[in-house]
């Protein structure tokens, strides 16, 4: 099914992407998005039924230089839960647009 | 002074460690170039020329007590400025960040300055690494030295363009579509990419994760070597960061390619491509095969989908690691009383035309009832390619072709058609979604007298093929001239 972007789509796409477009842009937008969904909707040629989805590119290789297996496969890299960096929160806030006493402020968020 | 800024890297770091020239000597060089040439090609969006003299100084006494003598000691680099740099506004060429500074410098850098090298500016690049032109950039476009009607590529055009203009030694960018071996082609420098998980994505504002990686951007492949070991590292600080033993990609900078298998694909090489880019590949090509190399020409499979498998899957990442721009932590916050209207209106004000395209496309193929006809379809085709592209490397060592299908196009009439841009990132991408590694090599020059870059991608972990062949190509090609 070729999906087709009109402005109630285009509407939801707004509302999920949290932006606002103008009147013109809207219709900008809808041209451009179509031409790319018709380019994307080229993949359908392609027979995929039973193919796993490859996320990561890499995560299934065990590496090799010359001829010796070298390196580890990729692995979990959890660690363990201790606090390496402290006093980090004036570095942090410095780039906050509004703040008081070392916490972010931002418009009433209920009531 | 003149001649100082045309040395690579390299060789600039020779001439101090010896004590023939003074680190100060070689910032003056560049410095002193980026007075006559950045008013025009604006390469940079910011220099930091106090800190880099400061450094220079300590680095000197360090110099001078032996304690400070790698391959990179005081040369003067600059960065793309999607790359975290302590203290040193970090923009991403985007209204949004125009403020912003990090309080921490990326991993790579951190490297870099760790080796000695200086850095003096951050470069500009199209909006969120999102373009092929450094025309998206918030704070203006950058010209191609080598010809200023021209764009210098993108999306790290600022980096590809300060090594070509001599405005520093070398330079980072970022490749996630093809994002520094497009620029280098345009520009006439050695662009590599390495193998994703070999350089740490700490301190790189993502744009697409799965295929982000930082990039060099040097006057010779030597230089790429060298740079290219000062920054790889496993890095526990990024979890996609992969431990490698066999990051000494100096010791490839072999003149030998003598029995070295290369694949020249038929379907990257017919119409759509440019006569005189064409002409160039083939000539290279007819270079390595003199050389010992066995040229062979194949069918490689799924060509036609990569572009379309790309944007799906780059736009998606997009979408989401852009959600956190929303005016909260940092970046542009526009003025509104209810929280919901503060993150629309400030990306809506913070944002470019082409990050909102993307972000948009993003949304929509990740969308519920959606997901799976598109994105996870993306993924899917994406594992097909995968099998195509394992398949071409059980017989090849390396896979060549051209880096664009034509020359830089002009400044005034690139942009017009958002779909020709993103078709002309055929032969880039594929290296981006296996996580390859790959380089572009200059090649020659087209009719325009434009430079054209040469393509090759070797399988994963094996950038030290990538490197002996573009070091013998490199070199034939200087002893043929």
């Amino acid at each position: 099914m070729t999906h087709f972007i009109d402005d109630s789509t285009l509407e939801g796409i707004e509302l999920l992407s949290k932006l606002t477009l103008t009147v013109e842009e809207r219709v900008q937008a809808k041209k451009d998005m179509n031409r790319m969904l018709d380019y994307i909707d080229k993949l359908k040629e392609l027979d995929t039924e039973g193919v796993e989805p490859l996320v990561h590119a890499v995560l299934e290789e065990k590496y090799r230089t010359g001829n010796e297996q070298n390196g580890e496969a990729f692995q979990n890299v959890f660690r363990e839960d201790i606090v390496s960096e402290e006093n980090f929160r004036d570095n942090l806030m410095q780039n906050a647009p509004e703040s008081h006493e070392g916490m972010l402020m931002v418009p009433r968020t209920v009531g | 002074m003149e001649n100082l800024r045309k040395l690579s890297a390299v060789e600039v770091s020779r001439l101090i460690t010896k004590g023939e020239i003074k680190v100060i000597d070689a910032l003056d060089s560049v410095f002193q170039r980026i007075e006559e040439s950045e008013k025009e090609y604006h390469c940079y969006i910011t220099l930091t020329k106090e800190q880099a003299y400061e450094r220079a100084e300590l680095l000197q006494k360090q110099m001078d007590a032996g304690e400070m003598n790698g391959p990179l000691a005081g040369v003067p680099f600059a960065v793309k400025d999607n790359l975290c740099t302590r203290g040193i506004p970090t923009t991403c060429g985007s209204g949004m960040l125009v403020d912003f500074v990090p309080g921490y410098t990326c991993e790579a850098v951190r490297c870099l300055e760790q080796a000695g090298a200086i850095l003096i500016g951050k470069t500009n690049m199209d909006e969120f690494a999102m373009g092929s032109t450094t025309q998206t950039s918030y704070f203006g476009e950058t010209k191609n030295p080598i010809n200023p009607e021209h764009v210098p590529g993108g999306s790290s055009g600022g980096s590809a363009a300060a090594v070509a203009a001599e405005e520093c030694f070398f330079a980072l960018g970022t490749d996630t579509g093809g994002s520094v071996r497009q620029p280098a082609a345009f520009c006439g420098q050695v662009g590599l990419k390495p193998t994703y998980g070999t350089v740490s994505r700490y301190g790189l504002v993502a744009y697409a994760s799965s295929m982000d990686q930082i990039g060099t951007f040097t006057k010779n492949v030597t230089d790429a070597a060298y740079v290219l070991e000062a920054i790889a590292s496993r890095d526990p600080k990024d979890a996609t960061s992969i431990k490698r033993n066999d990051t000494d990609f100096t010791a490839a900078l072999v003149n030998d390619v003598w029995g070295m298998r290369i694949g020249i694909p038929k379907a990257y090489m017919q119409e759509g491509l440019e006569g005189d880019i064409r002409e160039a590949v083939l000539a290279a090509a007819s270079v390595l095969e003199q050389n010992g190399a066995v040229v062979e020409w194949f069918d490689l499979p799924m060509t036609e989908y990569a572009v379309p498998t790309y944007y799906t899957i780059a736009c998606a990442e997009a979408s989401s690691n852009l959600e956190r721009f929303d005016g909260v932590k940092y970046g542009y916050r526009a003025r509104e009383d209810k929280l919901h209207d503060m993150y629309r209106a400030s990306r809506t004000m913070g944002f470019g035309t082409e990050v909102k395209r993307r972000i948009m496309l993003g949304s929509f193929v990740l969308s519920s009832g959606l997901y799976e006809e598109y994105y996870l379809k993306a993924l899917k085709v994406k594992r097909l390619m995968k099998q195509a592209w394992k398949a071409a490397f059980s017989r090849y060592d390396v896979i060549l072709g051209p880096v664009t299908p034509a020359g830089a196009p002009k400044l005034s009439d690139s942009l017009k058609d958002p779909m020709q841009l993103y078709l002309s990132d055929v032969y880039t991408v594929t290296a981006n979604l296996l996580g390859l590694p790959a380089m572009s090599v200059p090649c020659g020059v087209d009719k325009c007298g434009l430079p054209i870059g040469l393509h090759m991608v070797a399988d994963l972990f094996q950038e030290k093929k990538l490197l002996r062949v573009s070091y013998t190509f490199c070199n034939q090609e200087r002893s043929l001239s």
